[in-house]
């Protein structure tokens, strides 16, 4: 006990002229442990407030739904088992807004009865039932009251009907903000929605029908009771449980990719532990080496300097724990637009809170243990000899013990993150991959400064290079922490460009950028003239035929399920198919396998050759000569397989899962789809809008809206990510200020040395700029070509899009991050500069 | 001054007082890139309680070597050191500090001050890894002793050379060890300052009873201690009683 007593005196009595550089320490761990304290307190919030709310995500006890509208008899049996039923039905339309002289393709949801009944609709003025039933009348997205300024009162057409604009919805029970921006809605009455002459055969509508159950029937066990009938009608029910549980889901996905990104910042702050630890213990060997000859054992020095860490290590994560607290309060308001549910709980979670500080000090440990470790051999020699150095060539099991426990960390943290061994094991490997190839880029730079060392250069050069190889250099600290950090931000910066270019780069050039689809046969030609009387070439005029699957060789859905030895995904059964005909392939898809059948004409009528997208085949586990049995709106119909292509979906054309060859589809039910290109936005709004006069159902929609409608969407997503990526780019700036200036006391002697001999103050100046560039340069190109690297692999495998270096982009990362190394190190060096060498030796201990 | 050949002080030196330090044919050999490089050959020498010895030397000769081996600071290579009567390199590191710390104060050149503890809690370490209760008071009266009464409180850095190597020795005696070590005691410091330090040295190792090893290039100061061993390439070249 004694001891330890001493022990916890010494480790206190040697902190005391340490605290600014122990302060640094910490400063690394605070920021992602309050990333991830904020980041799980919001998740628990979250899951309480989801089962708190649930009735409110589906606003009835069941809900039914499909894309075919319910027969009488099936009504019948909805109505005997509730109470109370209303139906909604959903489908896209233009619709045209006189007063503005605008038109836009919006989501029409029409309804009845007094849904919702559970939560309400949020609307300015407040909704009234009766109200709104009670006339033509529209409730309008606060989206579009944006967009298009409207105003209470405004007319706006839907289809045929005209309807008077009663209220703006802010929300709406169950629907996250962020999917009305995709395609914000306008309600309608059900009761006027014939008028609108909207709903025709082949349209696509989402037919609805939730019911409000008695107070002593269980709703699952109905769901469940009307589950084979139900599927029998392509429809599916959701009750709160299930509802509840697919959100849940939903925002646990959120929530892991939420830590994920929290633990970069943390494991970015464990960087900078490490490398704050280390060059705070070189400092330190001499001490424990006087220690060492006054008695004190290897383990004692040790555990001096342990207790100091660990107490440091607790100080910084009880910070971040309440910094983390106070965090959480504001992530509501930022993931609102995100979430189906309102007025979520800020309560501080005392579980994450402590959860946070254990992992702060568990991570402040073991990443101080690999420079602690070496107290232990320190040799009592040092106070005879100030140049002796332990020989570190030995075996030591507890350093590999403690290599070991740190991938078991960064392996299981990430598993408990991502719930997946094989990807936090990749996840590990790419992490551990970067660190070597950082180690070995500054091992290669050493070698090749002193190797090839500038022997014409004046002085001041050659001491600001000679600084990278010279005894006591930061080399190797420095690279591996400013270029793991760079690499982490960088990659972050690029995806979020990568996607947004994506999208703009869709609508440049020759490219179509303007879609008119739901044409019906009979107006195919009188659409087509009209394209021509402004002008607008017709670049592609394609009919589409609505299908079903129903077998693969001969094996339906049922059988399909039960051949254990096929993986085949549930939706390529349940899905609806919209399906084109032609003779020709068009130029974003070519055939990877198989041969192309584009004339059925004059062939054999009983063998129908099909061509798949490789995604579908790869889904159904399609191979060339398959059998595939289609419905075509009630006649079935047998396929066989004959080709597979490739097809670059992101190109804004008309591209198809499945293609018939021409002779089989041309009698069937279709509508069709013209794709053009219009020259400007105000071409485009005129254009519409005498569309959707001549033709109110018939839907155009132009490459502005949509990345009007994506920009939106990936601004709130990139906000998100931003504000995310904000805790590893300020742990990131962090580290490196504690980094640079930890390693001010490496060169603050030598810099007095020099200033005693007569260096002036623009020669210590450049030395000491010229050695913070050369590291801040290096390890930024390093960080650079690892984010080049992390960056192309995730945007070919993860979000399949073609990767473009951001040059742009990648110099202004350099300039941003070299320019602060500079400044960090010149800031530190201030000191040595303005005071006189005695004092500055002094002072810095 | 007395002349007598070094097998003869070995002899006077085992049959009389209980022997302190006992040095062995004491080997020390590098292992350099290039050579084996031997900085001490078959050194043997044994000291009684309460001797002041002096090692003397050109740079290089080993005297500083002789020192850590002799403190138990580094392993030799051949031969034994005994100290107290326990063999060192039967000991691990950590067995090692524990005799030091019972037994052996030191001296440095460099002073040696842990920079973050003030004076008096420099010297309270030896007596606090021992235990004593009375370790502040003890210290105090250390330094009081070595005319640091009003410096207690301050850091090394607040304190002249001079100053520091008083603190120094005030922890050296701290821990009322058998024998002292001192690697140039004075070798950092002016002329008057120095003899200060040699006088409380000296007055101090008188008044503890203790055994002193000092390494010096001064002879006038070694002049002062009993014996005098002069190293030369690692060797023994005399071993004088004055």
């Amino acid at each position: 006990m004694q001891k330890i007593n001493w022990l916890l005196k010494m480790a206190w009595r040697d902190s005391r002229r340490n605290r600014g550089r122990l302060i640094l320490f910490i400063s690394s761990i605070v920021l992602g442990i309050a990333a991830l304290v904020a980041i799980d307190s919001f998740g628990e919030n979250l899951r309480t407030d989801i089962g708190n709310q649930a009735k409110t995500l589906l606003g009835a006890d069941i809900a039914i739904s499909g894309t075919k509208a319910a027969e009488s008899t099936t009504l019948a049996l909805f109505d005997s088992l509730s109470t109370e039923m209303s139906t909604r039905y959903d489908f896209a339309s233009m619709v045209n807004f006189p007063k503005q002289e605008k038109t836009r393709l919006v989501q029409v949801i029409a309804l009845d009865g007094g849904y919702p009944y559970y939560g309400k609709f949020n609307t300015v003025p407040e909704y009234n039932e009766a109200q709104f039933q009670g006339g033509q009348h529209a409730l309008v997205d606060k989206a579009i009251f944006t967009q298009f300024k409207i105003k209470v009162g405004d007319t706006i057409d839907v289809g045929e009907a005209s309807f008077k604009v009663i209220g703006e919805i802010i929300s709406v029970p169950g629907r996250s903000s962020i999917g009305s921006a995709a395609l914000p809605s306008v309600y309608i009455p059900m009761a006027y929605l014939a008028k609108t002459q909207l709903v025709q055969i082949g349209s696509r509508v989402e037919y609805s029908y939730f019911l409000k159950t008695p107070e002593t029937e269980n709703p699952d066990s109905i769901a469940q009771f009307l589950k084979p009938q139900l599927e029998k009608k392509l429809l599916r029910a959701e009750t709160v449980a299930s509802r509840q549980a697919g959100v849940s889901r939903a925002f646990d996905s959120m929530n892991q990719f939420l830590n994920l990104v929290g633990f970069i910042a943390l494991l970015l702050g464990c960087l900078g532990v490490a490398s704050a630890v280390h060059i705070y213990i070189k400092d330190k060997l001499s001490t424990v080496a006087i220690l060492r000859c006054l008695g004190v054992s290897g383990r004692q020095a040790f555990l001096i300097y342990l207790i100091q860490i660990s107490i440091m290590g607790l100080i910084g994560a009880i910070l971040g724990a309440i910094l983390g607290g106070l965090i959480q309060q504001i992530l509501p308001i930022i993931f609102q637009e995100f979430l189906p549910i309102e007025n979520i709980t800020t309560a501080v979670s005392y579980t994450a809170m402590g959860q946070g500080i254990i992992i702060g000090v568990v991570i402040s440990i073991l990443f101080a243990l690999l420079p602690l470790l070496g107290i232990r051999k320190t040799s009592p020699l040092r106070t005879l000899r100030a140049s002796f150095e332990e020989s570190d060539s030995r075996f030591d099991p507890a350093k590999m013990l403690v290599y070991l426990l740190i991938a078991l960390f960064v392996i299981g943290f990430a598993y408990l993150q991502i719930g997946d061994l094989i990807a936090s094991v990749i996840f590990a490997v790419g992490v551990f991959l970067a660190f070597l190839i950082l180690v070995a880029v500054a091992k290669i730079v050493m070698f090749l400064v002193r190797r090839f060392s500038p022997v014409g250069w004046s002085y001041v050069a050659r001491q600001g290079i000679a600084n990278l190889y010279r005894p006591n250099n930061q080399t190797l600290i420095l690279i591996v922490t400013i270029g793991l950090g760079t690499a982490m931000i960088a990659t972050l910066f690029f995806i979020q460009g990568l996607l947004l270019n994506q999208v703009a780069l869709t609508g440049e050039g020759e490219q179509p950028n303007m879609i008119v689809f739901g044409i019906q046969p009979e107006d195919k030609n009188a659409v087509a003239t009209l394209a021509k009387d402004y002008e607008l070439p017709l670049l592609q005029q394609v009919p589409i035929v609505t299908i079903r699957l129903e077998k693969i060789n001969g094996k339906d859905k049922k059988a399909m399920k039960q051949d254990s030895t096929r993986k085949i995904s549930r939706w390529v059964f349940n899905r609806e198919y919209r399906v084109t005909y032609r003779d020709t392939m068009t130029d974003s898809e070519k055939i990877i396998k198989g041969e192309w059948y584009g004339d059925m004409n004059d062939k054999d009528p009983d063998k129908i050759y099909i061509s798949l997208s490789d995604r579908i085949a790869d889904a159904m586990e399609a191979k060339i000569g398959d059998e595939l049995t289609f419905n075509v709106q009630g006649v079935r119909m047998k396929t066989i397989v004959s080709s597979v292509r490739e097809v670059d979906f992101t190109r804004m054309q008309t591209n198809f899962f499945v293609v018939f060859p021409t002779g089989i589809l041309e009698e069937a039910p279709q509508f069709n789809v013209l794709v053009s290109r219009v020259p400007t936005m105000e071409v485009s709004a005129k254009f519409q809008q005498d569309l959707v006069k001549q033709f109110p159902t018939v839907s155009a929609i132009d490459i502005s809206q949509i990345l009007e409608s994506v920009e939106d969407i990936l601004n709130k997503v990139s906000f998100v990510i931003q504000f995310m990526a904000m805790f590893s780019i300020l742990t990131g700036i962090l580290v490196l200020i504690s980094s640079v200036a930890l390693s001010k006391y490496q060169r603050i002697r030598e810099s007095v040395l020099l200033r005693t001999l007569g260096a002036s103050r623009r020669q210590i100046l450049f030395i000491n700029a010229l050695e913070y560039f050369a590291l801040g340069a290096l390890a930024t190109l390093t960080g650079l070509l690892l984010s080049f690297i992390a960056s192309f692999l995730l945007a070919i495998f993860v979000f399949q899009i073609t990767f473009v270096p951001n040059l742009w982009g990648s110099l202004l990362v350099f300039i941003v991050i070299t320019g602060l190394t500079v400044f960090i190190g010149m800031f530190n060096s201030r000191e040595v500069l303005n005071k006189p060498p005695l004092e500055v030796l002094r002072s810095e201990i | 001054m007395l002349f007598i050949c070094l097998e003869e002080i070995v002899l006077i030196t085992t049959q009389n007082m209980s022997t302190i330090l006992k040095v062995n044919n004491l080997t020390k050999t590098y292992n350099t890139d290039s050579n084996p490089l031997t900085v001490l050959n078959n050194v043997s020498f044994s000291l009684n309680e309460g001797d002041t010895f002096s090692i003397v030397g050109s740079s290089g000769s080993g005297k500083t070597t002789l020192l850590g081996l002799c403190a138990g600071l580094d392993r030799v290579s051949n031969g034994s050191v005994e100290l107290n009567n326990i063999r060192l390199d039967d000991l691990d590191e950590d067995e090692r500090a524990a005799l030091r710390n019972k037994y052996v104060g030191f001296v440095f050149q460099s002073f040696q001050l842990i920079p973050t503890l003030t004076a008096l809690e420099n010297v309270m370490v030896p007596l606090e890894l021992r235990g004593e209760k009375d370790a502040a008071k003890t210290a105090k009266d250390l330094l009081n002793r070595v005319g640091l009464e009003n410096r207690h409180h301050h850091y090394p850095t607040q304190l002249s050379g001079g100053e520091q190597q008083r603190v120094s020795i005030a922890r050296a005696f701290s821990n009322r060890p058998k024998i002292l070590f001192a690697d140039e005691p004075t070798g950092n410091l002016d002329e008057a300052t120095s003899q200060k330090v040699e006088q409380l040295i000296f007055d101090l190792n008188k008044e503890a009873g203790t055994t002193l090893v000092m390494v010096t290039h001064d002879l006038e100061l070694a002049a002062k201690t009993q014996r005098v061993l002069t190293l030369k390439g690692g060797k023994v070249i005399s071993d004088v009683v004055n």
